[in-house]
This record gives C-alpha cells, structure tokens and sequence, in this order.
C-alpha cells in the first residue's frame, strides 16, 4: 500500500495521456536510435544494455534530451539533473513497478530484438 | 427537485490523513461521485450518485475510502421498512415499474444452508485425493434404453450426443448486450481451458467467438435474438430458454441505449430499437409444442447437439420437467428463484419462484418415479456459491450446476446491483467502450480458471471425505446428507434425515 | 425393535465360497469348516449361506424359502401363492434345534412352477413373472419373506455365528457344486433372520463384505426399474444392479465388472480404441449402477460364480485352484483348512473379475 505523501509534489517518470476516451502510459521507448542520446553534451545519456540510463552526476541541465525526445518521455527533476524511466535496472526490483502496479495489466514489459 | 425523498443509503467515507488528492476516485467513478474541489485542494463526494460498487475503493492507493451505512433512519417499524417506504416514494415519482439487477436479496430461507454433508469413518475409509484418482467428469445427455450388439457379439455405441465435462459446473446464460464484449471472451476462454461450457445468453453469439464453438452453449430464447443456422451449428449444444429463475413468467429486456454496434448486429435488430423479449415463445403455447420445437432444431442440426430446456423453478415445476423429459430434450435446466439477472421488474425478482433445492429435490423424485430419469441430465442454477452446494446439489439429485453470478463475482462485479443502469465501473454490466476496458479478458479468464480449480478441488477433497472417488456415485445419494434447522414437510420434500438419524 | 428397513446397516464380516467346475457335488461340510476359520470376522448377528445343485429332484422348479413370522402371515401368504404358482411340494425345511440359534421364525420351503394360464395373462417371461410375485409377497404380505427363489439352489441364513447357523440348517446333509458363505458383523443390533447374507434373487446369490459409499444413489436408480429395496442393506442393491445388468440388459459378467467396478477414466484413455470406447460407453450408459466404496462380494448364477473386489481393493480377497476346484475366500486360512495343498494360489486385481464357469453350462450358454 503506498503511504500518504501529503503536500509533495511529485514528478513521475511515467505520464498519463488521454483524450477522447483512450488513455495510455507514455514513459521513454528505450529506442534503438535515441534521439536524446545523440543530442547529449556531455554523454550522460548512454545506452547501457539496451537501457538508456542517466548519468546524474554528468547531467549539467541543459535540456537538450527535453527537447529531443518525440515522445516528451524525459523530464527535469527536483534536483536539476533530467529524470526518464530506466527500466527499475537502478532500483534492482526486477519487473518495472508500472508493470507490477497497473490494475488492467495494460502495461507489459517484453523484450525486444 | 426540492424536496430529496431519497437519502442516499450509502456513503464514501473517507480519510482525510490518508487521502493524497490523486484523484484516481474523480477518474474512476462512472457515476461521477467523486469530485475535486479545486479552492479547497479537497476530494468531495455526492453520496447521491454512489451505488457502493467499491471501484474507487479497490483502486485508492493508500486505502482512504469506504463505502458505509449512512445510518439515515426511519423510526422502527418491522411492516413499514426504510426499503418499502422507499420503493412507494421512488414509484410516486417516476410511475414506473421497479427494476432490479442481480439475484433475490430477500430474507428467505438458504436451504443450503441448512444441509449438512455426510464423512466416512471406520466402517468406510475415506479417500485422500492427493494421492488416489479422484474422478469429477460427467456426461450430460440422454441415456438409450437397450444396448445393441453387432454380428460380432461387440456393443454398438448408441449413446445420443453428449456433452462431456471436467467438472461438474457450466457457466449459465449471460447475453452479449447484458455483459460486455470482454465479459464474454473471459468466460469463453476460461471454459476453454476448464473442458466445461459456457452459454451465449440471447443475445447472440458474436462472429470472433466461434473458435471458442467446442465450449459454447446456444441459447435460443423467446426474441430469437441472433438466431440463424451458422448459429445454431456453432456451439457443442442448443439451449431453448423457456424461463429464468430471477423472473419466471417474463422475458428479458434490454433498452435501446445498450443496442448499439456489435450489439445490434449480433442481435440482428435495428440500432436503438429496444430488445424486449416476448413472456413465452410464441410458438410454444404447450408442451406438444415444445417436443416441435426440441425437433426442428434437431433437424436443422442434423441431430447432432443435444438440446436443453431451461425453466424456472416454480410451483408445479416437477410436472413441468416431466413434460419435458417427454419431448425429446436431452437435458432440463432449472433456474432458481435466486438466480441473477442483467435488469427485472424488482416485484418478479424478489416473490416469484421458488428455491432451487425444493425444486431439485421435487423434480428428481418424480422423474425417478415415473422411471423417465434416464431420458434427461439435469443442471441446476440459481445461487450455487461454493463447491459446497455443489456437492449438495449432486446429491439431491442434480447432474451438474450453473454459475453466473459466482463468475461475475471472480470478474471483478461487486454486486452493487445496478446492472441496469448500464455504467458499470467494473467493466462488466456495461457497453461504453471505456468501461468496458477495464476488464482485461487475460486477466479475466485466468481468474476464473483459477475460482473454478479451486472448487474442483475442494470437491475432490469432500468426495474423498464420503469415500467416494467419483461424482457419478453422489448423484442423487441423498443418505449422505442430512438437515439442520429444517421441519418435517422441509425434510420430506428434499427427501434427506434431520442430523443424528 | 427396529426391523432392518428402518436402519442402515453397514457390513464388516468373512465370506467364502466353493465350486466345483466339473458340476461334482460335494457336502456342505467343507464350506462350513471354511467360515468357521473366520470366527472373529463376525460378531454372532448374521450367518448364512448359498448352495446351488442342491436339488436334483425337483431341479426344473423354483425352490421358495420363505420366512413367516406368524401363522397368519403363512395362511396369507399360501393363498397368494396358490393362485399364482403350482406348488409341488411344500415342507419345512429341516432344522436341528442348537443352544446358539434362538427366536427362529416359521421356515418353509415350495417347490412351484408359475400357473401357466396366469404366466399367459402376465405377458412376462418366466423369471420376471417369479421375481414380481416374490416383491409382491415381501412388500405387501405382512411377515413373510421370501429369502430365496432360484431354481435348483437355496439360501440358508439366521441370526448367529455362520458355523451355527449351518449346524441349525443342518447344511452338513445337502450336497451342492457350489456353495458360498458370509458372516456377518453389522455395528448394531438387527436380530431379524432376513437381514443376514447372502441376499438372492432368483438364480443370483451375493455374499458381500463391504459397505458402499454409493447405496443410495444406487438405490435411487435401480427403484426406477421395478426393484424395490426393502432391507437398506448394500447387499440388496448389488443384487438387484446384477440382476438388472445381466438378465434385462444382457451384459456379460466382465462388462459388468466393468460397470460396477469401472476402471478410472485415465486407465480408458490408455486402452486401445475398440476396449476403449466400450468402456466409455458402459461408464456413461450405467454411471448410476458404478458402486463406490469398499467390497469384496461372490455372485453365485445358474451356471458358476463370479469374485469381483471394488478397484480400489479396500478388502480382501484370496482365490485358491486346484484340480477342478476353486477356492474363493476373504482369508487364505480358509481355504487352506479345507485343500492344503493348492496347485495356485492368488489374489485378485481391483476391479478384475474372477469368473469361473461350470466345464458344462446348463443351457448351453454360459
């Protein structure tokens, strides 16, 4: 059960959309020709894996990734550094919590060739 | 309206610690309950619109909401209750029939309830299914009178149709346009994967579900909705809905809202036209009827599906199967009066019909006294919850059982009642697309798979209990029951020993 | 007192039985030493047992025993009879008075044909005809009833050790080519001679050690065809199911092993495809006649006998050869009491049925 955060704002890496009745989670695409990995300065967006990670101590805040990403999947943080979805790889729990958490099992986590 | 004759009975109750204002409620409730007040930073709800289906409870992340009693009260009367005086003030407005969803929530008595099952000891070891064969299938159909040989001395097969099941238990008729679209696939896929059947209801059956034919029951009900001959040849059986137990006498009715798209094409009526089904077929003024209609769809089958007959369960019901034993019908379904339904005029529901474990208990006697039992299989449905009625009702006489709302409960429903409304938040009793989204039929599906192993289990674990290893053996063993709480005519009618005899 | 129609009874006891293939008859005497061995299977409430090839004499003709409670049920009973059947010969039947054997009823035994011009009347065959008389008689003439009713066979039953019981019968004087035995230990007090085994119907005699799970929904479905289950034994039920699938339904003896005693659906589905639809179709035509629950039981018929244990083997049962003699019982001390030296000695498979044949069926057909 997650517990009552109150008066925090919070930032997520995965974002609702919705519009006339269909609605779906939009969190970065892990694409093969990253767009915000290309476009990054300092190389603090790397392909790790197959998942594009963020090195937070090189990120100098530029926004660049922001801009870049088609999907508008990555987002400043609280800290200034950008934040995307990396997969859970960092918080090692194994199936992505977005995975675990939605109640219709419409996100999947599959691989991909 | 200035003067609110109807306090809401129900109210969201919620935490305020709790409450983190992610509006997942606001999102979620069909009804529009829930509200965020933007000045306030603050969730309200409008207990007027909440009919305690428990969506936004089951999906609040830190769990602070929930549906209690809001405890308005009428001063105590015992003839007068706070539900009847609602009910005249909700007919003084609208001067409408009342209309219900689900089955007969009314103080009668559970026969069930009062039945209590029997476990061998010393004289007769009992059997542990873990570790010996524990049998559960059964062959519904018409048994032949003789056996034939060939030249060779060797037995003919002369079986008609049967229906071959892994388990006692098929879910009953639920129509397309009364259920969702993903209602239907859960149901189909999970008797798939069970070896049972499921039922189309009348509605139809929509074209994407042919593949699932081998588990498929067709309904043919008195709209003759969706009732072609690919239909018929489609399903592994035919299923002439004379009657249904949460309204005997009366037919089913969706409004026009409901008849849209997929809907009114498997139908085969026109869009926003009501589907109102007639009271009786209206080529089935009498039992010779019916042996007319039992042998056309025979005929338009090439006497390949066995047919069954699905009545009520009313008065003279034990007559009534015996008609029906007669006409050639391979199976008799009897619905009790506590069977569920998508809407029904809430008078019919709740006082006509009666209990499902009478009307066995009665219909098995007689047609074992007239020596016609072996014509006909029966199913029985009308509130079996657990696998404990079913054991019940095998050995009361039935060969198999019906489930619908049990397998609307493992889908999600909540039992709210408000079917008719058509806003089901759960997905289920619902059209709009958004709605019915919800239910995932991969989830779905697997949910009933895994209530109806869970029950096959424990059948198998009561069975051992009795020293029985096959169910074929409980039909009708009525020894192996006795009753508690229940009088002489009671006992005499289910035909069992109060316990201690 | 409860008569036994009031009260289920289940059954924990001994049987045994003999044949002679080769139709020899021998003395009763072997079958009793046999149960005697078997003492402390029973508790004194039940003996009894079946002979066949026991009357030479009057073999073409039905052999009625029958019990009487009262003289009045006796006169009544007589009547009835005599309107019906030709009676031949009637007399007690011959008892030696024993310490052990107390509160016997009235014995008698008939030796009848049916009355031609009433057999006519009936539109039945001959054995129907005899078996419907026989219902009539126990469900509706108060105090008689009739224990046996086969042609050249009887059945000889009380209350008290099975030993005794032959003693009372004076068993030792018949001489039959087969006989069966059962005694009984019922866990309450019936004290009415109808309720021991062996239980009979016409030709068929079932000894039965066992209680079955099923009775009632057996029960159920058998009433259906005529038969009426007035005793609420097991027993009662296995005879009328045998009766009804060998006679009416025309089954051989391993179909209806197969029926009563019907392998699990896995076993089927790893049967070749001839073997398994038949099983398929006896399991789904007489799922109602499946009988679950321990048993072990000896049908005796006109022409053999058959062993039959429940698949589950729940009792026991032992089967000794030699020569032309088969030794059938629920202990191997019984049998080798009488034949010590067996050329093969065995146990049988649950659900297998051991059905041993006259070498000469009478009739031609087995």
């Amino acid at each position: 059960m997650a517990r009552a955060l109150k008066g925090i704002k919070i930032n997520p890496k995965i974002k609702i959309e919705e519009k006339d009745g269909i609605s779906f989670a939009v969190s970065c695409r892990h694409c093969r020709e990253p767009l915000c990995v290309k476009g990054c300065i300092t190389g603090a967006l790397t392909v790790c894996d197959g998942v594009i990670t963020v090195d937070r101590n090189r990120c100098v805040s530029c926004y660049t990734c922001v801009l870049s990403c088609p999907y508008g999947a990555v987002s400043p943080s609280d800290d200034g550094a950008v934040q995307k979805c990396e997969l859970c790889v960092k918080t090692a729990e194994g199936t992505p919590a977005c995975v675990r958490g939605c109640p219709n099992n419409a996100i999947v986590f599959e691989e991909r060739e | 309206m200035a003067i609110n004759y109807l306090y809401p009975e129900y109210e969201a109750a919620r935490n305020y610690d709790r409450c983190i204002t992610c509006r997942a409620c606001e999102r979620q409730c069909a009804n529009g309950a829930h509200e965020y007040v933007d000045e306030a930073d603050k969730m309200v709800c409008d207990d007027s619109k909440c009919v305690n289906c428990h969506r936004c409870v089951s999906l609040c992340p830190t769990r602070a909401l929930k549906i209690v009693k809001s405890g308005n009260t009428y001063k105590e009367n015992t003839n007068w209750s706070g539900k009847t005086i609602d009910e005249i003030y909700r007919q003084a407005e609208s001067g409408g029939v009342l209309l219900s969803s689900m089955g007969n929530p009314e103080n009668y008595p559970v026969y069930f309830d009062k039945i209590l099952i029997n476990a061998s000891q010393v004289t007769n070891p009992s059997i542990d299914p873990l570790r010996e064969p524990m049998e559960t299938k059964v062959s519904l159909g018409s048994r032949p009178h003789n056996i034939q040989r060939d030249e060779n001395g060797r037995i003919i097969n002369n079986l008609p149709p049967q229906l071959s099941l892994s388990m006692p238990v098929m879910f009953s008729a639920m129509s397309y346009g009364s259920i969702s679209y993903n209602a239907h696939e859960s149901l189909a896929r999970a008797a798939e994967e069970l070896g049972i059947l499921y039922n189309t209801g009348e509605g139809g059956l929509h074209e994407d579900f042919y593949k699932y034919g081998k588990n498929t029951i067709v309904q043919v009900a008195s709209g003759r909705f969706g009732v072609h001959p690919e239909y018929l040849n489609s399903g592994m059986a035919i299923e002439i809905k004379i009657g249904q137990g949460a309204k005997p006498g009366i037919g089913g009715h969706l409004p026009g809202t409901k008849i849209v798209g997929d809907i009114s094409r498997t139908r085969m009526i026109p869009e926003g036209s009501d589907a109102i089904s007639p009271a009786p077929h209206h080529d089935i003024y009498s039992i010779e009827d019916l042996r007319q209609l039992v042998f056309s769809l025979k005929e338009a089958t090439d006497y390949k599906k066995p047919v069954i007959v699905k009545i009520a369960a009313v008065h003279n019901v034990a007559v009534i199967a015996s008609g029906i034993a007669r006409s050639g019908a391979d199976i008799i379904a009897i619905d009790g009066f506590r069977g569920g339904t998508g809407a029904a005029p809430t008078r019919i529901r709740d006082n006509v019909g009666i209990p499902i474990e009478l009307a066995l208990a009665s219909t098995d006697r007689r047609l074992r006294e007239e020596g016609i039992r072996d014509n006909v299989s029966i199913v029985v449905g009308g509130s079996i919850r657990s696998s404990a009625d079913i054991i019940k009702s095998v050995a009361l006489g039935a060969d198999c059982v019906y489930i619908a709302t049990g397998a609307l409960l493992a889908l999600g429903c909540h039992l709210c009642r408000s079917c008719h409304s058509g806003r089901c938040n759960w997905g289920i009793a619902t059209q709009i697309p958004e709605l019915v989204k919800r239910l995932n039929p991969d989830m779905g599906y697997k949910r009933l798979v895994n209530l109806m192993n869970a029950w096959r289990h424990e059948i198998k674990e009561m069975l051992g209990g009795m020293g029985i290893n096959s169910i074929e053996s409980l039909k009708g063993n009525r020894l192996m029951l006795r009753g508690a709480g229940l009088n002489e005519k009671e006992l005499k009618i289910l035909g069992i020993k109060y316990a201690g005899e | 007192m409860q008569r036994e129609g009031q009260v289920r009874i289940p059954s924990g006891c001994a049987i045994s039985g003999i044949i002679d293939k080769s139709g020899k008859r021998i003395s009763g005497e072997a079958i009793i030493k046999s149960i005697s061995v078997m003492h402390d299977r029973s508790n004194g409430l039940g003996g009894g047992f079946a002979a066949y090839g026991i009357y030479p004499e009057y073999k073409d003709y039905y052999a009625l025993h029958i019990f009487y409670d009262s003289v009045t049920a006796k006169r009544e009973c007589e009547e009835y009879l005599e309107g019906r059947f030709d009676i031949i010969n009637l007399s007690k039947i011959p008892v030696r008075k024993i310490r052990e054997i107390t509160d016997e009823p009235l014995i008698w035994r008939y030796f009848v044909t049916p009355l031609p011009t009433r057999l006519a009347d009936s539109q039945l065959d001959e054995r129907e005809f005899v078996a419907r008389r026989v219902f009539r008689i126990n469900t509706l003439i108060d105090g008689a009833y009739v224990f046996s009713c086969g042609k050249d066979m009887g059945v000889f039953k009380a209350v008290g050790f099975p030993e005794d019981v032959a003693r009372f019968y004076k068993l030792e004087d018949y001489e039959g080519w087969c006989f069966t035995a059962h005694g009984r230990y019922p866990t309450n007090t019936p004290g009415w001679w109808g309720g021991a085994h062996p239980f009979a119907l016409l030709d068929y005699s079932v000894v039965h050690n066992g209680e079955i799970s099923s009775y009632d929904a057996n029960r159920r479905a058998i009433e259906m065809y005529g038969y009426k289950c007035t005793l609420r034994t097991d027993t009662e039920v296995i005879t009328y199911i045998i009766d009804y699938l060998r006679r009416k339904k025309g089954l051989s003896y391993e179909e209806i092993a197969s029926v009563i005693a019907a392998p699990f659906w896995k076993t089927i589905e790893r049967m070749p495809p001839q073997e398994r639809e038949t099983h398929e179709y006896l399991r789904v035509m007489f799922a109602a006649q499946l009988i679950t629950g321990p048993f072990s039981i000896i049908v005796g018929f006109e022409n053999g006998v058959m062993a039959l244990n429940d698949r589950l083997k729940l009792r026991s049962m032992v089967i000794g050869e030699k020569g032309d003699k088969v030794y059938i019982a629920s202990e191997e001390a019984a049998i080798r009491i009488i034949e010590p030296s067996l050329e093969k000695v065995w146990a049988p498979k649950g659900g297998q049925p051991v059905v041993v044949y006259l070498n000469n069926p009478k009739g031609g057909k087995a």
